[in-house]
């Protein structure tokens, strides 16, 4: 692959992908590191998914003050603006090459043209998707007024137009909460809330939200079919049981004009992918060490792009340390070769990252639990540390702070756990 | 004097139709369509194959027989002509017990009768050859060279422009209710937008064919409907190379395995008959799914996990009594011409069903067809901006800054791609603008998202272009609006 004389080539230290929380925090980092940076986003504004999160909750952490998605959307913007960060939007980021451990190139178009931009590291921040309703396996008719979460918070946040009036949600996590309060307020009838699992997915100020406007929350249940005549007229659930097989005879319709999947978000890596970075099935995301670098130098990945976050603080701080990161890189002309902690998951723990530590940094650990438990202690066997925890459940992250010295302790690899205290 | 002929059905028939009537000086050429848009009956699901022809047996199914090898020869020529997008990969009928070598002697021999070229048996390691994927049971297999894809509606909507390009008039959203015969001879057909006069009416009307057919008086065959189920996974899975069946029993074709055009891997279809009022039922079930699932799992042991799949759907195969096409002038009633029953191959025949309807017209119905001085053969494929070169893509951005805009992103489709589309549905008569229009012309929200993204762009350029409020624009045409009003409306107690 060689520079490609036919389309205009810009040059930058770092290119960020995805003007998000977590792209916006990290261009702005990088911008204060005094590195020359360009941000570039495929939407119209900067923000990502915040500007249609019209609710608080944001933000509690970072500025310690609860906002709103797009308060908090336009606050990074505020400051990106300041330090004078250059960004492009309506930028669409086609393809990343990796050149070399040193170069890489990212092709975009926008209405002005398509780029090439040489970069010596990238900062992914590509956000993620949402799962839709075939991936959940519901079968019957391709009808209208079915919509992922995200899509209906678009056409009703957004473009200012309300999907339907009856509605089924299927998933009970902070989306599927969010979004049946959001057509609670605006008159619509919600009929239900089903949840696969046999305990609510979502934070408990978010599952009060069920009790605030009425709505029936169906645990152990599934939507599998969906009836309608050009719009859906009716959903099919069932009952499942404790290894979420359906149950015979358990099936019943609820009359609905409208079906928000809920069901989960995943990592957008396909372009991540392309160029052979390792991915881990648990977490969706790529493979990091603690600089959030991936298995290809220079490619560093902040965000939902490394693994689904509940807390856009999180997003953010991930973001600025991808761009430390993305400094040291430069600076040292790659990151230094040592012999890495192998982090691993040991009971109870679904999902973790990052996947290799040094130990000449502190780190935050992110991890999710695969089934609710209480009073337990995340444990560290190999450095003795230890964390007790009234409640954990799947649908919370964890945050865990591991200083350096504690890292050293370990060994080959560190195994985290969460057991009954 | 000009011989008024009106077409019912734009489905690929009908289209194809359509297309050979218009190179005719002394046609005045309705095509007349119920649906908001063209190829949306039985032309929109199927497994999208240009078949080779060694499948019909000729004895029992002489008009099949004939027309599928015929139609294949033909796409090879209307494909370029029209831009159609289309792979040429071949066909493997595949062996997995000695017994099946039988069949496949006995679709050789019926394919050398029908007129299919370059077919042959392959052992084993010719065929690993042809498909590294394959299961590991197989052990040889029918090789069917000319076997190939293409993309149905963009097929039909290619045949569509250029058939109003060379003077046909379309009729969508326009639904024969009767058919006008007077003195043994057709007059026209009643619609619910008013009467249609017509000296030549042509029933290509897919599953509806038999009842339209007895809207003339005609009843000596009843269609009913075959349904076939599918599974559709993300573009990064990979997939064979050639399109491979199973040895067929006497009963079905058996469960294709392929690649389909857009680089997808694709499973189906099964076989399930309904009865005769299900002609509308297209709704996907979990039992036929499994059935697909574990026939494909036979020829294509790696299949992806389901979190990989994109999208599930179901398509119906207007059975017609005794099995064959009917593709004739009916003598009882002058001027009425059946192209019924047209069950696969029918996306294969269609060209050569076109040819076949012209030569009616001419023997059996005595017009002496006159070519036009002027017919263009050609039509340009719509702008796509994942397939351009990026010098392309700059030049085309300076002229137009929509064409550098991507709206969906799964297949990077852009915001010029998308308003050509809506330019050309307008071309070709579309009035109810509809989100699935879009999608059949420019591939937007047919990726790994399924258009959660994408689709309320769509819905809002859709919007701006036809001059309508947003929420009252429809995934698939009246009754499937997006939304039922502003954000407000509910409070406001005045839904829309
Ligand atoms: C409905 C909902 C409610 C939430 N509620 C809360 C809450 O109350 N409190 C809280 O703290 N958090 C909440 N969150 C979580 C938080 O908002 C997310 O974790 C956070 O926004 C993720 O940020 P990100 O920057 O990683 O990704 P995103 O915000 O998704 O941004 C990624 C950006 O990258 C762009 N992009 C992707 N690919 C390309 C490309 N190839 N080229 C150019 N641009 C590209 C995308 O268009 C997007 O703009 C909520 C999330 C949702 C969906
Ligand atoms: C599961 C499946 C798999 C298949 N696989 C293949 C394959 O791989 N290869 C192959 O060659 N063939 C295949 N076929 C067959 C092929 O799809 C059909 O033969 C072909 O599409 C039929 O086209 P048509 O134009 O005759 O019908 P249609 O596409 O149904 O067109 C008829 C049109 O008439 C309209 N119409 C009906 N009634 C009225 C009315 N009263 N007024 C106005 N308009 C009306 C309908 O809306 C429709 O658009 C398959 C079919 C199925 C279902």
């Amino acid at each position: 692959m060689e520079p490609m004389p036919q389309i205009p080539m810009l040059s930058y230290d770092v290119v960020v992908i995805g003007g998000g929380p977590a792209g916006m925090a990290a261009a702005a980092k990088a911008k204060e590191l005094g590195l020359n940076v360009l941000l570039l986003d495929e939407n119209d504004y900067l923000g990502g998914i915040l500007p249609q999160c019209i609710h608080p909750g944001f933000g509690i952490h970072y500025f310690k003050e609860e906002l709103t998605g797009p308060e908090f959307a336009s606050r990074l913007a505020k400051h990106l603006v300041e330090l004078g960060v250059e960004y492009k939007t309506s930028a669409r980021v086609l393809e990343i090459k990796n050149y070399s451990d040193l170069e890489k190139v990212v092709i975009f178009t926008s209405p002005t043209g398509v780029y090439q931009v040489w970069a010596k590291a990238v900062i992914y921040a590509a956000g993620a998707r949402e799962r839709h309703a075939f991936e959940i396996g519901i079968v019957g008719d391709r009808v209208s007024g079915i919509y992922t979460a995200g899509e209906a918070q678009t056409l009703m946040d957004i473009y200012g137009v309300l999907p339907g009036k009856e509605v089924v949600i299927v998933g009970s996590g902070d989306v599927g909460l969010i979004m049946a309060r959001r057509f609670a307020l605006e008159g619509a009838k919600v009929k239900a809330v089903i949840e696969l699992m046999p305990y609510p997915g979502g934070l408990a100020r978010n599952v009060m939200i069920l009790r605030d406007f009425n709505i029936p929350l169906y645990l152990s249940h599934k939507v599998v079919e969906v009836r309608g005549k050009g719009r859906v007229q009716g959903v099919k659930v069932v009952k499942v049981d404790e290894n979420l097989n359906e149950i015979p005879g358990s099936e019943f319709w609820i009359e609905a004009d409208t079906l928000v999947i809920s069901a989960g978000l995943v990592p957008s890596v396909k372009k991540l992918r392309k160029i052979g970075v390792e991915i881990d099935p648990a977490t969706g995301g790529p493979v990091v060490n603690d600089r959030l670098e991936t298995s290809v130098p220079g490619i560093f990945v902040a965000g939902n792009a490394l693994l689904i976050n509940d807390l856009v603080d999180y997003v953010a701080e991930q973001g600025e340390l991808a761009a430390e990161s993305a400094r040291e890189f430069i600076e040292k002309g790659g990151i230094e070769s040592r012999k890495w902690v192998k982090v691993e998951k040991g009971q109870n723990v679904r999902l973790i990252a990052p996947h290799y530590l040094s130990g000449d940094r502190d780190v935050y650990l992110y991890l999710r639990v695969s089934r609710p438990m209480e009073d337990v202690e995340i444990r560290i066997p190999e450095v003795g540390k230890r964390l007790r925890l009234p409640v954990v459940k799947p649908a919370e992250m964890r945050r865990l702070k591991l200083k350096a010295e504690e890292i050293q302790k370990a060994g080959e690899k560190l195994t985290v756990e969460v057991v009954k205290a | 004097m000009k011989t008024k002929v009106a077409i019912i059905g734009a489905g690929i028939s009908g289209a194809s139709i359509a297309r050979v009537l218009s190179k005719y000086e002394n046609l005045e050429v309705h095509l007349i369509e119920k649906a908001p848009d063209v190829g949306w009956g039985v032309s929109k699901a199927n497994t999208a194959l240009i078949h080779g022809g060694y499948d019909d047996d000729p004895d029992k199914y002489p008009t099949r027989a004939k027309l599928c090898i015929r139609g294949n020869r033909l796409w090879h020529r209307w494909v370029k002509e029209l831009q159609i997008a289309h792979v040429w990969n071949g066909a493997l009928i595949v062996a997995t017990q000695e017994e099946d070598f039988d069949t496949l002697e006995k679709l050789l021999e019926r394919g050398r009768r029908n007129g299919v070229p370059e077919m042959r048996i392959v052992d084993r390691d010719e065929l690993f050859h042809l498909e590294p994927g394959l299961t590991r049971d197989a052990i040889g297999a029918l090789w069917v060279p000319i076997v190939g894809q293409i993309a149905p509606i963009p097929a039909v909507i290619a045949l569509v422009e250029n058939a109003v390009a060379n003077g046909v008039k379309t009729h969508l959203e326009t639904e024969v209710r009767g058919i006008k015969v007077e003195n043994g001879e057709v007059k026209g057909v009643e619609t619910n937008n008013g009467f249609i006069e017509a000296d030549i009416v042509i029933n290509a009307a897919g599953l509806y064919a038999d009842e339209i057919a007895r809207m003339a008086g005609i009843d000596y065959f009843e269609i009913h409907p075959r349904r076939g189920e599918y599974w559709i996974f993300d573009d990064d899975v990979p997939g064979p190379r050639r399109v491979l069946f199973p040895t067929p029993t006497p009963v079905s074709k058996g469960i294709v395995v392929t690649t389909e055009i857009s680089g997808h891997l694709m499973i189906g279809p099964n076989a399930q008959d309904l009865p005769p009022e299900e002609k509308d039922n297209l709704a996907t079930t979990k039992e036929g799914l499994e059935q697909v699932w574990e026939g494909a799992k036979k020829l294509w042991p790696n299949l992806p996990p389901r979190s990989k799949v994109i999208r599930t759907f179901a398509g119906l195969r207007p059975e017609p009594t005794g099995g064959d096409f009917i593709i004739k002038a009916e003598e009882e009633v002058w001027g009425f011409i059946n192209v019924a029953g047209i069950r696969s191959p029918g996306l294969t025949s269609a060209p050569a069903i076109a040819y076949e309807v012209r030569d009616i017209i001419q023997r059996d119905l005595g017009i002496n067809l006159v070519e036009k001085e002027k017919w263009n053969p050609y039509r340009k494929e719509i702008t796509h901006f994942f397939m351009l070169p990026p010098e392309k893509a700059n030049e085309l951005i300076k002229k137009n800054p929509a064409y550098g805009k991507i709206v969906c992103r799964c297949n990077n489709v852009s915001e010029g791609d998308i308003l050509e589309a809506i330019e050309r549905m307008k071309f070709i008569g579309v009035k109810t603008p509809s989100v699935d229009s879009v999608k059949f012309r420019t591939k937007a929200t047919t990726g790994t998202c399924q258009g959660s993204f994408c689709r309320p762009r769509i819905v809002q350029l859709l919007a701006r272009e036809y001059g309508v409020e947003p929420w009252k624009i429809t995934l698939k045409g009246r009754g499937s609006e997006i939304g039922i009003g502003d954000v407000k409306a509910l409070l406001r107690g005045d839904e829309a």
